[in-house]
């Protein structure tokens, strides 16, 4: 067992003057807030702003059972250049497959700016031995993956076993490495925005570098809500020992409309210092053909057509 | 103490995204250069006239009536006309019937009406839009529903009209005020005659139209508009058998002493310097929106704004943290830009008495925060404004400002809280901030005023009856208990006048 | 047009808010017509329906209640010369239209009027509310035709309900009519359900169906006791009711009492 490092004073009563906590929230304000700021009107050349940030933030995601080389390569292709009738789109963040994937997706974007992002620890249930987790953690890194997603075990921590949950995330920031790493708290199956405040401060203590909603493996992933929640308990960590951690809604997102209100709420949460990839990402798949017909639409006036946006 | 200085340099101030103006469209609503006075159901050309103008902009919206005591008299001599021969004597199910039309027609014309709202009065689109029109129409709809149910709403009491009711609102929510007044009123049978505050006209005289398309008979509603003087006669009128006001404490006095000895129903609701309390396990972000959303909605125009935030003293560095923070992101400006958080001050008098109350606080020695923040040229504006080492005595934390300023407080004990709460001639609303539902109850116990919010602020239901304790004035408004004031019991008056 | 073939109706039940024929096939003549006629299954079927919608229906704010009730009303109004034809006449439909605008009025009182607040002895906090039973089942009778089976299902609706509905046996096409008013109303699928049919053929399933919370036998006339006591067996709620009343009461009938208890400390 890793020797746990000096927790966050929220874990404890603090001693000293200042009382920073775990707390609780409120639902029902959470999502009126959210709702609220879902309604900022973001129109012309502000709406193309955020657009082109979407593109560049995203996270581009296959996470099939049926995936092959040969579909991790049209996922590149279409991450390296969204838009081919327009070269001035710029690529996505990243790509995300499975273990397996990893060579090919490295093998095709070598030269861009694209990383790749393997899911691991038994992604998506999380429910094997730790040892064969963090195996897989450190093949993946070793085959050239530049970004890990982790999952937490959500049965630990359901069943109050904070320290295991805690320990796992350790160990598995240690064997990524150089690599970044986003630790999935899989909000759905967390059950009150309680637990998802909890879950985000545990793995901001642990060494998430990122945290992230879902594996979008279940029905009801990222929702502006619990995004919400998340982002608030990024804040209260910066503001208390200055480490800024990153932010993933995944799963849900299918509308560049949604896009944009994530992005809204971002900039009103935690400030203009986190609208960069480095800080946040988008996971998911249909979204970015939604946002490249937006972004058509804003530049030539008339509603855009599905055949025109290639498919991948 | 230090630690909060160093921060505020670092308050970072949004500038990479700017959001572009997202501005509702003025075509849906058609504004006339000239209205008269809306009585016994026509237009009647007013004696004397003055200007309604947009006070974002100060530009003129048109010229309404400055009702003189004749007109006034005029009024209400259509209401009791309409009242002796036709209204009181409708069948209670088809006055219900008027009401549902009403609440509908205001539905359909919603956008209309808000953005005339916004216009005329300075709040955001945002807030006219989500919040005043969809509670109006819901006002009438639900008292439209005890219009043939009366006595189940009074079992034994025999519930009959009064007659007609004089009623007088403010410019903070012009066409809500309209609807928690009218609303009731006829519900019960009666008729009315009303006077909307001098800077808010619009949307009243507006609203005649909609009681033109709901085909409601002539004389059951009148609008007389105009000043101070126009509400003056109004009350001193014999014609009237009962007058409703909703506005400053100080006016609220001069009628009940006008009233005096007459016999005259009267309701008030009044001024008020609610508190805020936060307690240390309160969900704090939560609990931070509530604040700002107690004090910066509607421009703190709002006589149950939370504008006295007693934090534990535990818990008084993050949150007053968080709370500056929070204050960057409010967006002041163009009511009718639909991203705006906070809209004009309704008028220069408002914004002058803003001024003077801020000036003293800092003269005596409150710490004035306000966030950076660019002000149009033109039009009454304030910057969102919190006031921390406030003393209880201070001016800033007894009178009421009713701008978008907060003064903060701190206490140790829940009876500390409960006792600085109560120490107010006010008595109109209190906000409660806990996880714990026992505490809260506690509180809502002890509390001395109307409206208890616990983990909310600023929430309103047609269902749920508002109104003062103390000074904050007499009467409900809302539920069932707000048709009491317009019912006449079995020939003779209820407690309390 | 001289000589013009009118293109007849189709009658059909109304399950989940969809206008399905019987699974059965079967139809029966009632007012020169061929109505459908329900059988066992499309009572499952309607009850299932009734159940799903429930949440839907219950969850709406009283006063969203209240606005759907008052398009009904809405709809009937607007085709009032349609449902002239299909009842004892206009009167009736007047009458019909004005007892769901009652009705309407009703919805966001009801806690006001039915519950309360409870000075209980002690340092609680202590309250009591109105909560809708669940699915109801209403046997409907034959006069009026159309404000008789309206003033047995508006109750049970405007309280949150959903609700079954064996429609009159004799005079079936005035329901089908309001189905279709139903429809247009915003009222969500399965929240009223509508079945045509032999009266004694459906009401026995309806009685004796484990997941109906009540029933209300008005229309049953003289085999009720059956019905009775079959409900028993699910301790269902059995009420009786005259077809043509409204009252606050015929909604409590169909209501649930709740009372919660709080502590009132630190």
């Amino acid at each position: 067992m890793a020797q746990a490092p000096v927790l966050p004073r929220g874990f404890e009563l603090p001693l000293e003057p200042r009382l920073p906590r775990i707390g609780s929230v409120d639902a029902v304000a959470l999502e009126e807030r959210a709702a609220s700021l879902a309604k900022r009107s973001i129109k012309k050349e502000a709406k193309v702003f955020a657009l082109e940030l979407a593109v560049r933030m995203m996270d581009l995601t296959t996470l099939e059972g049926q995936d092959t080389p040969g579909k991790v390569a049209a996922l590149a292709s279409k991450a390296i250049r969204p838009d081919p009738s327009e070269p001035g789109v710029p690529s996505v963040a990243a790509i995300c497959v499975y273990p397996n994937l990893v060579p090919a997706a490295v093998a095709r974007v070598e030269g861009s700016s694209v990383k790749v992002a393997s899911v691991a620890t038994s992604f998506p249930s999380g429910q094997s031995p730790i040892e064969l987790k963090l195996e897989e953690v450190a093949w993946v890194v070793d085959q050239g993956a530049d970004e890990v997603d982790m999952v937490i075990d959500r049965g630990a921590f359901l069943s109050g076993r904070y320290a295991k949950v805690y320990d796992e995330i350790v160990r598995v920031k240690e064997a990524s490495g150089n690599a970044h790493l986003k630790v999935i708290l899989e909000v759905s199956e967390l059950g009150t925005y309680d637990n998802v405040r909890r879950a985000s401060l545990l793995a901001m203590a642990a060494g998430a570098d990122f945290i992230k909603t879902s594996t979008g493996k279940l029905p009801g992933a990222a929702t502006l809500p619990v995004t919400l929640c998340m982002l608030e308990a990024i804040r209260d960590v910066y503001e208390e020992n200055g480490r800024m951690v990153g932010m993933k809604p995944a799963g849900g997102i299918r509308q560049a409309k949604q896009a944009v209100q994530y992005l809204v709420q971002l900039h009103e949460t935690l400030g203009p210092d986190w609208l960069t990839p480095d800080l946040y990402r988008l996971g998911a798949s249909s979204l970015l053909n939604d946002v490249l017909m937006q972004l058509r639409k804003e530049k030539t006036g008339v509603y855009q057509s599905p055949d025109y946006f290639t498919v991948d | 103490m230090t630690e909060l200085d160093r921060k505020k340099e670092q308050t970072p101030v949004p500038k990479e995204w700017a959001y572009a103006p997202a501005p509702e469209s003025r075509d849906v609503v058609s504004i006339e250069d000239r209205y008269g006075h809306f009585v016994g159901g026509q237009w009647l050309e007013p004696s004397e006239t003055y200007t309604t103008i947009s006070p974002a902009t100060e530009e003129t919206l048109a010229e309404v009536g400055q009702a003189t005591p004749e007109e006034v008299e005029g009024a209400v001599a259509a209401a009791r006309e309409a009242f002796e021969n036709g209204w009181s004597g409708i069948a209670p199910a088809e006055r219900a019937k008027y009401l549902f039309r009403i609440a509908r027609i205001l539905q359909e014309r919603s956008r209309e009406f808000a953005v005339l709202e916004s216009l005329n009065g300075g709040k955001p689109i945002k807030e006219s839009r989500d919040v005043d029109l969809p509670l109006a129409a819901a006002h009438f709809f639900y008292y439209a529903g005890w219009a043939d149910k009366l006595e189940y709403a009074f079992p034994n009491r025999r519930p009959r009209p009064i007659g007609v009711a004089g009623q007088i609102i403010p410019w903070n929510f012009p066409l809500l005020m309209l609807s928690w007044k009218i609303a009731p009123a006829l519900a019960a049978g009666n008729t009315v005659v009303l006077k909307p505050a001098e800077t808010t006209p619009l949307s009243a005289l507006l609203f005649a139209d909609v009681l033109r398309q709901a085909e409601l008979p002539p004389g059951v509603v009148n609008i007389v508009t105009g000043d101070g003087r126009a509400g003056a006669a109004l009350v001193k009128s014999e014609g009237v058998d009962k007058i409703a006001f909703t506005g400053s404490t100080e006016v609220g006095k001069a009628i009940q002493r006008e009233l005096a000895g007459t016999g005259k129903r009267l309701t008030l609701e009044l001024g008020g310097k609610a508190a805020n309390i936060i307690f240390d396990d309160a969900a704090l972000d939560q609990a931070v929106e509530g604040i700002v959303n107690g004090i910066y909605f509607n421009q703190g125009h709002v006589c149950c704004a939370g504008s006295r935030l007693l934090v534990q003293e535990s818990i008084y560095e993050p949150v007053v943290e968080k709370l500056k923070r929070r204050l960057t992101t409010l967006r002041v400006g163009d009511p009718l830009d639909k991203n705006t958080d906070v809209g004009a001050i309704n008028s220069k008098q408002q914004l002058d008495k803003i001024r003077e109350l801020v000036e003293a606080g800092e003269d005596e020695g409150a710490e004035i925060y306000q966030p950076p923040c660019r002000l149009p040229e033109k039009g009454y504006w304030f910057v969102p404004t919190v006031f921390t080492n406030v003393a209880q005595s201070y001016r800033i934390a007894q009178e009421e400002i009713f701008g978008p300023v907060l003064s903060v407080l701190t206490f140790r004990t829940p009876e500390e809280a409960v006792e600085k709460a109560n120490n107010t001639p006010y008595g109109l609303s209190a906000g409660v901030w806990t996880e714990k539902g026992s505490r809260i109850l506690w509180m809502a116990e002890r509390l001395r005023a109307g409206v208890v919010w616990a983990n909310t602020f600023n929430r309103f239901d047609p269902t749920s009856p508002f109104g003062g304790y103390k000074e904050s004035g007499f009467g409900r408004e809302g539920g069932r208990h707000g048709l009491e004031p317009y019912i006449d019991f079995d020939g003779s008056e209820p407690n309390g006048g | 047009m001289a000589d013009r073939l009118p293109v007849k109706k189709t009658y059909k039940l109304f399950i989940g808010g969809a206008f399905p024929r019987s699974e059965s096939g079967r139809s029966y003549e009632a007012e020169g017509q061929n109505v459908a006629r329900a059988s066992r299954k499309d009572v499952r079927d309607a009850v299932r329906a009734a159940r799903s919608a429930l949440p839907k229906w219950a969850g709406m704010t009283a006063y969203n209640r209240g606005q759907v009730l008052y398009r009904i009303a809405e709809m009937i109004e607007a085709r009032g010369s349609e449902f002239a034809e299909l009842s004892t006449g206009l009167d009736e439909v007047e009458h019909t239209v004005d007892r769901i605008v009652w009705y309407a009025g009703w919805a966001d009182k009801l806690a006001q009027v039915l519950g309360s607040s409870n000075p209980v002895a002690g340092p609680y906090f202590n309250f009591t509310v109105p909560e809708p039973t669940g699915v109801v089942a209403v046997v409907a009778p034959d006069e009026p035709p159309l404000l008789g089976l309206v003033s047995r299902v508006l109750p049970a609706l405007t309280g949150g309900n959903a609700v079954v509905a064996v429609a009159s046996e004799t005079h079936p096409l005035a329901a089908i009519e309001l189905a279709e008013a139903l429809a247009t109303s915003d009222v969500p699928g399965g929240a009223v359900n509508l079945l045509t049919g032999h009266r004694d053929e459906l009401a026995p399933w309806l009685a004796s169906h484990m997941d109906v919370n009540a029933i209300d036998v008005t229309g049953a006339d003289g085999g009720s006791a059956d019905l009775e006591r079959a409900a028993a067996d699910n301790v269902k709620r059995v009420v009786r009711g005259n077809p043509d009343t409204q009252s606050p009461w015929e909604i409590a009938s169909f209501l649930e009492l709740k009372t919660v208890w709080h502590p009132v400390g630190q």
